[in-house]
């Protein structure tokens, strides 16, 4: 049984955004990471705002840019079974075919999917950590096989997402809500690097919420995928996952966006393999130069240095795959 | 605790467990009311403000009435807003086939359809499952004969100690909605949200493959 909490159910944006001005308010969508959370009572919860009213929040529309709006209640089930993002941009299809199982993908939800807490078993556990408010990070010395190797500061946790590697890799602007009224940033400011905060997973102010994902218009010629490596079969997190948006021409790569999942605290862009293979053609010796650059600079902790041989194997494999193709 | 305010009447699309279970319900209900009568107080308010866009909605908090359509019934019980939809299913109506297993999405025993898709009933609220169209495998009951997903179960010997079993029947339910001519491969994955601590996966598949034929014909 859960603690006691009150409940809540909005019937706007704008009484969402003033109910979660309170610290110890959480926003319900479809409740697979923040049911988990309050069963293992990871933090208090006093109140409970649920968004399931918000139908502004919900669905997939075109954009004038001829892009699309991903409302942030969209179910990842959605967002894997929609054509127009099937046919626009099919590595986010894949991502989120990928996100855990079935029912899951039925219920969880695009926005939720961007700011679910870490997996880490020790903030998942009874365990002080650093995130928690405790003294330390304890994967540090303790049991890393699943943590990070860049990015790394303080807490070494990986970002659970799969669609926001491929989120990043494709340039989506968030749209987030909140008292002073509606805002837009790049992805990749939405994660708080735990340099900056480790206590926090997003950088949302209290009182704000995800309400819209926006997608450019795929560029001419783009190529996607998302390849994600998990332990089992059935429903896992990824060990190691990358996101490419890439696009080829005449055999030259002419622009490259390669994102990682499970490496770091948020999705990490691999920024030296980019360089490394827009403007050349990828050959057997560039697709393993490029494999090494994404690796360049990884600290692995006591136990997933593995990782680091798996990611060069995906980014190779993918390459390849896209040279095939 | 739970009050039936609208007792299914029995037959059609119920079987005699379920009528004798919605039975024990309403005996138990009538000890309810007064309690109902605080509750009921707090949900009128929190819809009257939630009409009026600029005023906060209504917080609810403790014991709260909540109508759940269930197999096509209706059912008001007295529900806390932090009570899982499996905990109402199970403890206020007696439906007691979705099961609790691991409580945090990882086993699927307690799979429910609600609105036609296959959802964990352990990680949605009550609250978040009112107006919505639940179904469990006492809904898959044709009167006292079994449904086709069932039978497909039962003849292909697809379960060992069963506890799995009303999960996997719900996930293969909807999947077989939506694909009905699944491939393997789209029922390993259909199927991939619920474990089976029997190990009983083999003749799972071939009992969703099975179910596939019989529910065409
Ligand atoms: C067994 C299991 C396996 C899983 N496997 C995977 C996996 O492989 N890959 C993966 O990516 N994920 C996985 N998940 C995580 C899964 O919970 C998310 O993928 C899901 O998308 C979360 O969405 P939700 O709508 O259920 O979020 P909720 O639980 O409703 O919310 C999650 C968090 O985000 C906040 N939030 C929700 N919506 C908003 C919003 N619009 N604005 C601001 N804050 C918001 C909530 O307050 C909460 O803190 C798994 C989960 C489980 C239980
Ligand atoms: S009890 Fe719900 S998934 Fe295990
Ligand atoms: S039959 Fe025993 S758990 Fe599946």
């Amino acid at each position: 049984m859960f603690e006691d909490f009150a409940y809540a159910r909005p019937e706007s944006v704008a009484q969402a955004a003033q109910l979660l001005q309170d610290e110890t308010a959480h926003a319900l969508a479809g409740g697979s990471d923040l049911l988990g959370c309050l069963r293992e009572r990871i933090f208090p919860v006093k109140t409970i705002v649920s968004l399931s009213s918000l139908k502004e929040l919900r669905g997939i529309a075109r954009t004038a840019e001829g892009g699309l709006s991903l409302g942030a209640l969209t179910t990842l089930a959605e967002v894997a079974g929609s054509t127009e993002v099937q046919t626009l941009y099919p590595g986010l299809a894949q991502a989120a075919a990928e996100v855990a199982s079935p029912q899951l993908r039925n219920q969880g939800t695009l926005g939720g999917n961007l700011c679910q807490k870490t997996r880490c078993w020790y903030y998942r556990g009874d365990f002080d950590c650093l995130r928690k408010g405790g003294a330390s990070c304890l994967a540090v010395h303790g049991e890393n096989h699943l943590h990070c190797i860049f990015g790394g500061d303080a807490c070494y946790m990986v970002h659970p997402s799969d669609t926001a590697p491929m989120l990043q890799a494709l340039q989506a602007t968030v749209w987030v809500a909140g008292p002073a009224g509606d805002r837009s940033l790049p992805l990749e400011q939405l994660f708080m690097p735990p340099a900056q905060d480790p206590t926090r997973e997003t950088t949302l102010q209290p009182g704000e919420l995800v309400t819209h994902i926006h997608l450019p218009p795929p560029m001419a010629g783009q190529q996607t995928s998302y390849r994600k490596v998990r332990a089992r079969r059935s429903w896992d997190f990824a060990l190691a996952g990358v996101a490419l948006a890439v696009i080829i021409e005449d055999e030259i790569v002419t622009s490259c966006r390669m994102v990682l999942s499970g490496a770091a605290p948020f999705p990490w862009q691999a920024t030296q393999a980019e360089a490394l293979l827009t403007g050349a053609a990828l050959t057997r010796e560039r697709v393993r130069a490029a494999a090494s650059a994404a690796m360049q600079g990884a600290e692995p902790l006591t136990h997933n240095a593995y990782k680091i041989e798996l990611f060069k194997g995906i980014i190779q494999e993918e390459l390849a795959r896209l040279v095939r193709e | 605790m739970s009050s039936s305010a609208k007792s299914p009447p029995p037959g059609i699309g119920m079987s005699r467990r379920g009528f004798l279970k919605s039975m024990s319900v309403s005996a138990v209900a009538t000890t309810l009311t007064t309690t109902v009568a605080t509750g009921a107080a707090t949900l009128a308010t929190a819809t009257r403000t939630a009409a009026h866009d600029d005023a906060p909605p209504q917080l609810i908090q403790g014991l709260t009435p909540l109508t759940l359509t269930v197999n096509g019934n209706d059912h008001t019980v007295l529900a806390e807003p932090r009570w899982t939809l499996l905990h109402v299913l199970r403890e206020c109506l007696g439906i007691t086939s979705p099961k609790p297993g691991c409580e945090r999405g990882e086993c699927g025993s307690c799979t429910v359809l609600v609105d036609g898709v296959a959802r964990y009933a352990c990680l949605m609220l009550a609250l978040e499952a009112q107006g919505k169209s639940i179904e469990t495998v006492e809904g898959l009951m044709h009167g006292e004969a079994l449904g086709p997903v069932q039978q497909a179960f039962l003849e292909e010997d697809a379960l060992q100690c069963g506890y799995c079993t009303p999960g996997q029947i719900m996930a293969a339910e909807a999947l077989l909605r939506h694909q009905p001519d699944p491939t393997l491969e789209e029922i390993r994955v259909g199927m991939s949200g619920n474990l089976c601590r029997c190990g009983a996966y083999r003749h799972i598949l071939t009992a969703v493959a099975a179910a596939a034929i019989k529910k065409k014909s």
